[in-house]
């Protein structure tokens, strides 16, 4: 029966022996079986173990000791192993499995918001900033909303210069696909009561030949407010914000003598483009004495201005499209490019 | 409205300055400057030459030759293809090396086999305006002293001048005319505006005993003022004159048309001159048409009249005259004409306005007489002007105007506070600011305290409120000088549920790859017809193109032409969405058609599910509540892919596929998969109620069934009694296979189902799972008459 230096000695051996059996191992099934053989109930780590009862207490302890380190080394040179074949097998599995990624074959495809959309989402998020809420109203409307409420009696000129187009409902002229998104106003100050922060988009229709500048059917918006003690200064001051939030600081405005029916004063509103030049935005004024009254509100209390413009002109304006018609002809090829 | 600014000098010499920022003064008093122009520059080298002799070319008919003197007595050859001219004509003429306007460089040329030693020009050539074609000729139109050789713009008195084309609004009657642009901006400039003195003589002859008018309807007619012109020759209009009404747009027609017009553009006053041949006894009426009248206008078209249209009749009580519209054509000037009644009169601007609108005749007499002409000082003044320059080609006048009053409107003083016009303008100015600004521009002012006693003008028709006159002041404060300030309401700005929801609605299409598209709401007639619909389409009184009269009650035939011009562009396979209005017929006792906002799905190459995987997606996102697909033959659609959508009991649209023969009726090749839905009211109804669920910490279990069933039974009622049987144990429930062919019977298929069960209170144990299996497929069974399949 050897001694403890001896137990000590062949485990030594045994760690030797296996760390370069298991550096040799070139699978996990080898590696695998080596692990039983090292470690496993029928090892020599185990049955050095089963003789410990037969020392005496001073080799017990030395040769436990042995055992113990020699099993922890042997447990470590597993693991080392297990980790190099594991990353061998990963280095393996990416190897082949390297994909080229611009092989595209189907693809998720968002869709495309149409211009016009974007641009009166844009606009609509820029006065929802400055405290005004959206409002919207049909574009069929009768002569009241379109034009009479909006002080614009059945014999004026100004009637003419819309080219209304009419439709064949009620008596002749009375219905007719509105020529601004000004009858939202009227509606508004129909439903609410003063104070009215609103801005209302949407379309309008003119009776123009469809051609590269003029579409029959066209985007407006529209804005009012109705509060105490606005004045032209507030619609001048209000314009200015707008512009700068919506095009950029840089940006200027103005606000020139104009006329409409339904304001009071009436200004156009000019923005400076770089070259130090002005472009005709819209159009805008104080709410008239006549509107407000038409819609029950009392002018002495309450004060407003409004103010409108176009839509698609913007879309045009910054893409700067050479045919307006694209807006209506829904060609994929324009449509995915926005 | 044009204006140059030598006339505008007429009346206010002082005006001076850049053009550009006249023009600029102009547009911020509200008379916008579309277009400014230098004109009457010369170019150098052209110069005044004489015409002395004019011959054929002897080997070309297009040309002949002019001999020129162009100052030095020497007859100079030069070719030309204008033959206007006559010996001893007076003509511009290009000498050698001159530069014209279009680049081009008068050189000495050779035309077969004739030299050409210059050229003879057209007024346009050399930037001057003229009513006549051909070289220009000068007989009339060289000052006093000219001489041969002379520079041109010398020899006819020409000076540069500026040319501003005015956008003039619909209030500012006056603007039109250029006595009234200057008085504007006179006062911009602060600089003197006065009105020449025009002094004129008479015969001694009254009008009074001349003419005898009426006025039977005085709300139509304000004032009528007359006269009686002798010695009338109807010529040419001299030079100067023709030169200015070019400038402004007006052609020159002859000696009495060109002052009419004249005084018109310069005074605002439109005029009218009879033939008083044709006019028996001076005796005029002004009243309104009655039923059944008509006249035969200048233009000899006979007009129906009705009982609005302002009337000049003569003493048989015929209708002479379509009063400030357009003249008859029997009393008509003619070159036989020798003695004018000359009349300039107010009339009723909204009685013009829907004569002009019913006939169409707009003129540019009509339109300053729709705005509001003058009805004071300036008749008589425009008479005076008119008389004066008659004058000058031999013409005269009796002795006074006829004078005939009707209603012209109040002139009160309107009482205007001080506080009301700084409280709209957002000013600070004083009383006498106010006052100051007014009287520049001719209003009357009176100071009484907080208040101003404010005289309109007569010029100023459309003017008459204390807001009115807020907006001169102003103007005339200058909009640009007012402090900009920005209000902000109480409430905080935002989007509507409904409008932040079709945001959402659009987020999930365009996830959906759907693009956008926003086809305008006209149809054709017969679109309706041709996608299967009810023709109940309203349909538009005055379109402007047939295929744009009917408005849609659909977005399926707008969708589907989208899709045919797509497809003939070979982009066949498009996914398409709108949220737009249709137009649906009025409901009872309303006037307005019943309008809605729709979401239309269309998806070209797909069969019907994909329209329902679109469906669900909108599902999901919006929350809504028991969404059924309930088969039916929706107009338009296939009638066996198809179904109505029922949401919360309620039919809102329709999805499946487009009918085949929709869509061979378009042009349109392969499947469209489509979903319409009546947004608004499905916005409008509840929905994004969502309740929170614990999530199970036990484990679930899978298991899979499938069932035979005939194809009349829909595969939703296989899954709602799934449902019914697997109660609150059933959390998932995916179809993952559907099967037909020759292991089950024709007209069957098989569903196959995977279910997952949990419990949220308890690790499900195998008799759980069993006996919940059992009775998912009990109620399948006892529901739908499917059979398992083993």
């Amino acid at each position: 029966m050897s001694n403890a230096a001896d137990l000590t000695a062949d485990l030594d051996a045994l760690v030797a022996d296996a760390v370069e059996r298991l550096a040799d191992a070139s699978d996990l099934d080898a590696l695998a079986a080596l692990d039983a053989e090292l470690l496993g109930k029928k090892s020599a780590v185990t049955a050095a173990k089963k003789q410990l009862g037969g020392l005496d207490p001073d080799d017990r302890k030395v040769a436990g000791q042995a055992i113990n380190a020699a099993r922890t080394s042997l447990e470590a040179a597993v693991a080392a192993a297990r980790e190099r074949l594991a990353a061998g097998a990963r280095a393996a599995q990416y190897e082949a499995e390297r994909l080229d990624l611009s092989e595209k074959l189907g693809e998720i495809r968002r869709g495309s918001l149409h211009l016009n959309t974007q641009a009166r989402d844009r606009l609509e998020d820029v006065f929802v900033g400055m405290g005004f809420t959206i409002a919207e109203g049909p574009e069929v409307e009768t002569a009241w909303y379109n034009f009479e409420a909006l002080n614009i009696p059945e014999w004026h000129p100004a009637r003419g210069s819309f080219d209304t187009i009419f439709v064949n409902l009620g008596e002749p002229e009375e219905v007719m696909l509105r020529s601004h998104t000004s009858p939202v106003q009227i509606r508004t100050m129909e439903n609410q009561e003063p104070p009215i922060y609103i801005v209302a988009p949407g379309r309008t229709f003119r009776t123009d030949t469809a051609d590269a500048t003029h579409l029959p059917a066209f985007n407006q918006i529209e804005g009012l407010v109705v509060d105490r003690g606005i004045t032209l200064g507030d619609l001048s001051g209000t314009m200015d914000e707008f512009v700068r939030a919506f095009f950029g600081g840089e940006v200027k405005t103005r606000l020139r003598p104009s006329y409409f029916p339904f304001t009071e004063p009436s200004a156009e509103f000019d923005i400076s483009r770089p070259d130090g030049s002005w472009l005709e935005l819209g159009g805008c004024g104080m709410v008239h004495p006549n509107v407000l009254r038409n819609c029950g509100i009392d002018p002495e209390e309450w004060q407003g201005f409004a103010f409108g413009f176009g839509i698609d002109r913007l879309a045009v304006m910054r893409y700067e499209l050479d045919d307006i018609r694209e807006l209506v002809n829904n060609d994929v090829r324009f449509l995915r490019q926005f | 409205m044009k204006v140059t600014l030598s006339w505008l000098r007429e009346f206010a010499p002082d005006i001076d300055g850049d053009p550009v920022e006249l023009g600029e003064t102009l547009s911020a008093l509200g008379l916008a400057v579309e277009e400014m122009e230098i004109i009457g520059e010369v170019v150098d080298g052209v110069v005044l030459a004489q015409v002395l002799d004019l011959r054929p070319h002897p080997d070309a008919d297009k040309i002949q030759l002019v001999d020129v003197d162009r100052g030095d007595g020497q007859p100079l050859q030069v070719c030309c293809g204008a033959f206007n001219m006559a010996v001893g004509d007076l003509i511009p003429f290009a000498t050698i090396g001159t530069v014209m306007p279009n680049g081009m460089e008068i050189a000495q040329r050779e035309m077969r086999g004739q030299m050409s030693n210059g050229m003879c020009c057209a007024a346009d050539e050399i930037g001057l305006a003229s009513g006549d074609d051909g070289i220009y000729i000068l007989n009339d139109a060289v000052i006093d002293g000219a001489e041969l050789g002379m520079p041109l713009a010398e020899a006819i008195g020409m000076r540069a001048d500026v040319l501003w084309d005015l956008e003039v609004n619909a209030n500012r009657p006056d603007a039109m005319s250029v006595a009234g642009v200057a008085r504007d901006l006179a006062a911009a400039l602060e600089v003197e505006f006065r009105f020449p003195d025009y002094e004129i003589t008479t015969t001694d002859e009254s009008v009074d005993d001349l003419l005898d008018i009426r006025i039977e309807d005085p709300e139509l007619c304000g004032r009528f003022v007359a006269t009686v012109l002798r010695d009338v020759r109807v010529g040419e209009s001299p030079a100067w004159m023709q030169q200015r009404l070019i400038q402004l747009g007006m052609r020159p027609i002859n000696s009495i048309v060109d002052i009419s017009n004249y005084v018109m553009l310069e005074l605002g006053q439109p005029n009218h001159t009879f033939d008083l041949a044709t006019i028996p006894a001076g005796r005029l009426n002004v009243r309104r048409a009655r039923n059944g009248e008509t006249l035969v206008t200048l233009d000899d078209i006979e007009r129906s009249l009705v009982p609005n249209d302002g009337v000049i009749t003569d003493e048989s009580d015929t209708i002479i005259s379509l009063a400030g519209v357009m003249g008859g054509a029997t009393t008509e000037i003619s070159d036989s004409t020798t003695e004018v009644l000359l009349e300039m009169a107010w009339w009723d601007p909204p009685s013009i306005s829907r004569t002009v609108k019913r006939l169409n005749l707009p003129s540019e007499a009509s339109t300053r007489f729709r705005r509001g002409a003058d009805w004071g000082d300036n008749i008589d003044r425009a008479m005076r002007r008119f008389i004066q320059l008659a004058a000058e080609s031999g013409i005269t006048a009796v002795s006074g105007f006829v004078d005939v009053a009707g209603m012209t409107p109040d002139r009160a003083p309107v009482s205007v506070r001080v506080a009301k016009v700084n409280g709209l303008l957002g000013t600070e100015l004083t009383a006498d600011d106010m006052a100051a600004h007014l009287t520049s521009i001719g209003f009357e002012v009176t100071l009484a305290g907080d208040t101003l006693d404010v005289v309109v003008p007569t010029w100023r028709w459309d003017t008459a409120t204390e807001t009115d006159i807020a907006e001169e002041v102003g103007r005339m404060f200058g909009y640009e000088n007012i402090p900009r300030t920005v209000p902000k309401g109480d409430d905080p700005g935002g989007l509507s549920q409904y409008q932040k929801d079709r945001r959402l609605v659009r987020d999930v299409l365009l996830g959906a790859g759907c693009d956008e598209t926003l086809p305008m709401p006209f149809l054709a007639p017969g679109d309706l017809a041709k996608a299967g619909l009810p023709e109940d389409g309203v349909t538009l009184t005055n379109p402007l193109h047939a295929e744009e009269s009917v408005l849609r009650t659909s977005l399926l035939p707008g969708q589907l032409k989208a899709i045919a011009y797509n497809q003939s562009h070979r982009n066949p396979d498009v996914r398409f969405f709108e949220i737009d209005h249709v137009f649906l017929p009025a409901a009872e006792g309303e006037i307005l058609p019943d309008e809605r906002e729709h979401l239309a799905v269309a998806i070209a190459g797909e069969e019907a599910p994909a329209a329902v995987a679109v469906l669900d997606a909108l599902d999901r996102a919006l929350a809504l509540p028991n969404v059924q697909l309930s088969p039916s033959s929706p107009a338009g659609l296939h009638p066996t892919r198809s179904a109505d959508v029922v949401i919360a009991g309620r039919t809102r649209g329709h999805v499946g596929e487009v009918d085949p023969a929709v869509l061979e009726a378009y042009g349109v090749e392969g499947r469209v998969a489509w979903l319409e839905l009546d947004l608004g009211a499905v916005l409008d109804g509840p929905h994004g109620n969502r309740s929170y669920t614990p999530v199970s910490k036990f484990p679930s279990s899978d298991i899979d069934l499938a069932f035979v069933v005939g194809d009349d039974v829909a595969a939703s009622r296989i899954e709602a009694s799934l449902r019914k049987g697997g109660g609150a144990l059933l959390t998932d429930v995916e179809l993952f296979d559907v099967y037909r062919g020759p292991r089950v019977d024709d007209g069957a298929r098989s569903l196959a189902y995977r279910l997952r069960f949990q419990a949220t209170d308890r690790t499900l144990t195998d008799g759980d799972v069993a006996d919940v299996r059992q009775a998912c497929i009990d109620q399948v069974v006892k529901k739908t008459g499917a059979v398992l399949r083993g």
